[in-house]
């Protein structure tokens, strides 16, 4: 990943809803403009991060897929 | 979002095996995480899932389930033992996939927020009392789960 990250988050071998639970927390102790950076190998994390974050106002700068490991970048609004 | 009124799920969990405990677990920690308002109104067979005495050892039916894990004729799966062993074919394959168990997902749940109102009347028929039930749920009838389904946008029955 490019840029800077305020927290990391690994869900690596977790599987719904774990991934979308933890980022939530992760992001509850975070100001708004940080970033977290997420890594998760539940494939469902693909779409399921995405539509969390829509949801809940965040906003997703920077995903990649990279040998089954999903990485989010996600801004806390 | 903060300025738009945050979605309103309801959920009214009445079965009490395994498969059946997970949905409203997922979809209710998940939502509450999506900033949704959640409550699950536990009633019928539901209400084991928020009993202290049954939410470890929920099970997993090989009757009448042509999609149970132990694909087995219902006259096989009729047998003493049978329900164990798909529950316990269940749990291995859970457990492969690292999939949170009930009790973690009880927990999860209640971290987010999740609301649980445990049945008044199946509690009376059932004769489970409110010290039988895992600590912060709350103890209501159909018009306490109504009341918060009256403003919901989404309703499940499970």
């Amino acid at each position: 990943m490019s840029g800077e990250s305020d927290k990391t988050l690994d869900c690596k071998g977790l599987s719904c809803p774990e991934p979308v639970l933890k980022t939530k927390m992760a992001m509850n102790d975070m100001q708004p403009g940080q970033v977290l950076e997420m890594v998760a190998t539940d494939p469902g994390s693909a779409n399921d991060i995405p539509a969390w974050a829509r949801r809940t106002g965040n906003q997703i700068v920077e995903s990649k897929e990279e040998g089954g490991v999903w990485t989010f970048r996600i801004k806390k609004s | 979002m903060a300025e738009e009124k945050n979605k309103r799920l309801v959920m009214i969990a009445s079965k009490g095996s395994m498969d059946m405990a997970y949905i409203p677990l997922i979809v209710g920690s998940t939502a509450a995480a999506m900033e949704m308002e959640v409550a699950i109104f536990f009633t019928f067979y539901g209400l084991d899932i928020i009993n202290k005495n049954k939410y470890k050892s929920l099970g997993v039916a090989p009757l009448a389930n042509p999609a149970s894990p132990m694909p087995v004729p219902n006259i096989i799966g009729v047998l003493p033992g049978m329900t164990m062993m798909a529950t316990t074919m269940m749990k291995s394959w859970m457990g492969k996939q690292n999939v949170a168990t009930i009790p973690e997902m009880l927990k999860m749940c209640q971290d987010v927020g999740v609301r649980m109102i445990g049945c008044q009347m199946t509690m009376d028929v059932m004769g489970v009392k409110k010290e039988d039930l895992i600590d912060g749920v709350e103890i209501g009838g159909a018009a306490t789960m109504l009341d918060f389904a009256a403003d919901s946008d989404i309703s499940f029955h499970i």
